[in-house]
């Protein structure tokens, strides 16, 4: 069963703690809530896992993946996937290369590329730009894309933020959905995102 | 450097000692030369800037593409303007010509110096028409830093004219953004060579020229002097820059009582329209200039009051294609290797900060485009002789280079930081390795700026002048030195041609970096 597991993690920013001595652990289909005003350090939290954290910061702390201490690894090696505010797909690339982008292995691509597209609705949109879909399509498949890498844990930073009440809901089912199986990680301000997810919340503060 | 004060060893000067300074100092008209030095630069950026700010200020009110149409005189070589602009305003140019005989009674050219006047204001001129559209470029990419428009509109609902709210509120902001490109027209105009050498008065000449004039004077000794000439231009600009820092005080002291005081519709309201009026003017001029290229190239019979020849021909510019043919192929080759070679470098430099997380300091890089050129470029001449290098053609694209990357390294590390992080963070998190980040994902989203950091690249090294002329220890001809031989010379035609030729490959290039996304991206409406 794959866990992931922060084990007492500091960090700071201009000598400023920001976090200090948190540990969680977040099984297979569960998803952890973290919460907490702007700058408590949530975003840099996830960057934190995933490996992207800006030298700004210092941190410490062990970070465990399905046994793996992955706190070592760069980014690409890690395999956490990531989701942020906006979908971030590659301008340059059409919706199915976006998607292609994240596979591994050379076999089936395409077929796994418009199995991933029909999973979101979007069966036949291998060729479009991704310019040109609407803000909701172009949420799913940034999911699908982070999913097909099949990463070991997925990381949510404020996935929900730009999308309107209907919308939000739709996508964070289908984000619940899509990821079952894996260890979620959700940061939000939003407390119906935090109910939806239905696990533990984590509230960061400022450290006292 | 040391030459200035007698140290050269080659040329026999092993001895320290003034007697450079006192050739210098004994020169006549040296006080003319240096009033004239200094009323150029300080005329030439001081109109450049104020025209180029008009010409933002009604940019920002009403929308339009400003910077579409300053990038063919960006493009343009300084001395192809100089010798367009020259065909213009000379006395048996077009303005005179398009004036008489109905309004001006003449029949014939009137004798009168205005190419190379005392004063200096066709080479100000010329110099604005140059740097204006650079300023302009270079503010409008600043303008793009900060909210200048949602500013604009919460002063105007505070009762302010948009004249005196940008005069107030957008400039001050603008202005600190663009102060190096700024100090880089300062210098460049303290210190013009290509441009002086068709626009200047030759006695008493720009301290540029006299500079030029001794370093590569036949006489061998005249290499002290013209030295300790360089040094003094070394000092001049050192000098101006320290003034131009006061006016900045002034102005900023002076535009700060006026916001205190809260002045909502002064006099100010009425410079950047008239500012913007001269701005439109001078850009038409240039590129009456670039036009009057192409007239006088293919022009065969022109007698004097008509405005357009009575005959044309291509015979002479395909005589020519022949004499044109090398220098033309030495120029793209420089050009091309120049600037493939510092893109590389700046992509290589940005992409380093990027993975180290740290920001170098730029300070080294655009050194270049603050000294005046004459002041270190004999000291590599000298270097690359005793390493006899000096005419290959490495150490010309290696001088060239000098003034080439930190151009194209500016042009690209505004989009480069502008970049979303996320996309590179995002990839990584698909299971990209830091290769494939970068030329699977960050240049290929960066193909606009990468074409036109590449077009700027071309531009500027079409353009080099002293650098392929010490360098290249004279034997190393492209199209600008060719050009400048010729300035001053009679054979208009051939002139014209050369400045076309010059003019032409640039903007040929940078009308590819404008297509090329659009056409490589046709279908990607998030690139456009």
């Amino acid at each position: 069963m794959t866990a992931l597991v922060v084990e007492d993690t500091r960090l700071a920013v201009a000598g400023r703690r920001l976090i200090d001595g948190l540990s969680f652990r977040v099984g297979a289909s569960a998803v952890l809530t973290l919460m907490g005003p702007s700058g408590a350090g949530k975003s840099a939290l996830l960057a934190f896992i995933a490996g992207h954290l800006d030298p700004a910061f210092t941190a410490s702390g062990r970070v465990r993946l399905g046994g793996r201490d992955i706190a070592g690894l760069p980014a690409e090696r890690r395999g956490v996937g990531l989701l942020f505010q906006d979908d971030l797909l590659f301008p340059h690339l059409s919706v199915g290369a976006n998607v292609a982008f994240g596979l591994r292995g050379r076999s089936a691509r395409r077929a796994r590329v418009a199995e991933a597209l029909a999973q979101a609705g979007l069966a036949g949109f291998e060729e479009r730009d991704p310019a040109t879909l609407s803000g909701g399509q172009r949420a799913r498949v940034a999911l699908m894309r982070s999913l097909v890498a099949q990463p070991q844990a997925l990381l949510l930073d404020e996935p929900f933020g730009r999308l309107d009440v209907a919308l939000r809901r739709d996508f964070r089912r289908f984000v619940f959905e899509r990821a079952a199986g894996l260890p979620v990680v959700l940061v939000t301000h939003d407390p119906a995102d935090a109910e939806a997810a239905g696990g533990a919340i984590i509230q960061l503060g400022p450290v006292a | 450097m040391a030459a200035a004060f007698g140290y050269l060893p080659a040329l026999g000067g092993e001895s320290f000692g003034l007697f450079a300074w006192r050739r210098l100092i004994a020169e006549p008209g040296l006080m003319a030369t240096l009033a004239l030095t200094l009323r150029v630069g300080f005329a030439a950026t001081g109109f450049s800037l104020a025209l180029a700010f008009g010409l933002i200020a009604t940019v920002v009110t009403r929308r339009g593409r400003l910077d579409l149409l300053a990038a063919p005189l960006i493009a343009s070589p300084h001395s192809a303007i100089a010798v367009g602009l020259a065909f213009l305003i000379a006395p048996s140019g077009w303005i005179v010509r398009l004036l008489s005989p109905w309004a001006t009674g003449w029949s014939a050219p009137p004798d009168a110096a205005i190419v190379g006047d005392p004063l200096g204001l066709s080479l100000t001129l010329g110099l604005a028409v140059k740097e204006t559209p650079f300023l302009v470029a270079v503010g409008l990419a600043a303008l793009r830093q900060f909210p200048a428009t949602a500013q604009m509109q919460a002063a105007r609902s505070l009762g302010y004219a948009p004249a005196t709210a940008f005069a107030l509120v957008v400039a001050p902001q603008l202005y600190r953004r663009i102060r190096l490109p700024v100090f880089a027209v300062l210098a460049y105009s303290l210190s013009v060579v290509d441009m002086a050498l068709v626009l200047a008065p030759s006695h008493p000449a720009p301290l540029s020229l006299l500079a030029l004039r001794w370093l590569i004077s036949p006489q061998l000794d005249d290499v002290f002097p013209g030295e300790a000439a360089a040094v003094l231009q070394l000092a001049l600009v050192v000098a101006a820059f320290a003034l131009w820092r006061l006016g900045e005080g002034v102005a900023r002291a002076r535009i700060a009582a006026r916001a205190r005081a809260g002045e909502r519709r002064g006099w100010l309201r009425l410079a950047p329209p008239a500012l913007s009026g001269l701005g439109a003017a001078l850009i038409a001029l240039g590129f009456a200039a670039l036009l009057g290229l192409v007239v006088w190239a293919f022009a065969w019979r022109w007698p004097f009051p008509a405005a357009l020849p009575e005959s044309w021909s291509l015979d002479l510019a395909w005589r020519q294609t022949s004499q044109l043919r090398e220098p033309l192929g030495t120029t793209l080759a420089l050009a091309l290797t120049t600037s493939a070679a510092s893109l590389a470098l700046a992509i290589v430099w940005l992409e380093s900060e990027d993975r180290l997380g740290r920001r170098a300091t730029a300070d080294v890089i655009v050194l270049p485009l603050l000294a005046p050129q004459i002041a270190f470029l004999f000291g590599t001449q000298t270097l690359f002789a005793s390493a006899r290098l000096d005419g290959s053609f490495a150490a010309v694209a290696w001088a060239q280079g000098l003034f080439v990357f930190p151009y194209v390294w500016l042009a690209l590390a505004d989009p480069w930081r502008a970049l979303d992080p996320r996309f590179a963070r995002a990839a990584a998190a698909l299971g990209a390795s830091p290769l494939r980040r970068l030329l699977g994902v960050k240049l290929p989203i960066l193909t606009g700026p990468l074409a036109l950091a590449f077009a700027i690249g071309v531009a500027v090294s079409v353009a080099q002048y002293l650098s392929t002329l010490f360098a290249g220890g004279g034997r190393v001809a492209t199209l600008t030195t060719e050009a400048l031989a010729l300035a001053g010379g009679g054979d208009r035609r051939l002139s014209a041609l050369l400045g076309l030729a010059q003019a032409a490959a640039p903007l040929a290039v940078y009308g590819a970096a404008f297509a090329l996304p659009r056409i490589a991206f046709a279908h990607r409406r998030g690139l456009s």
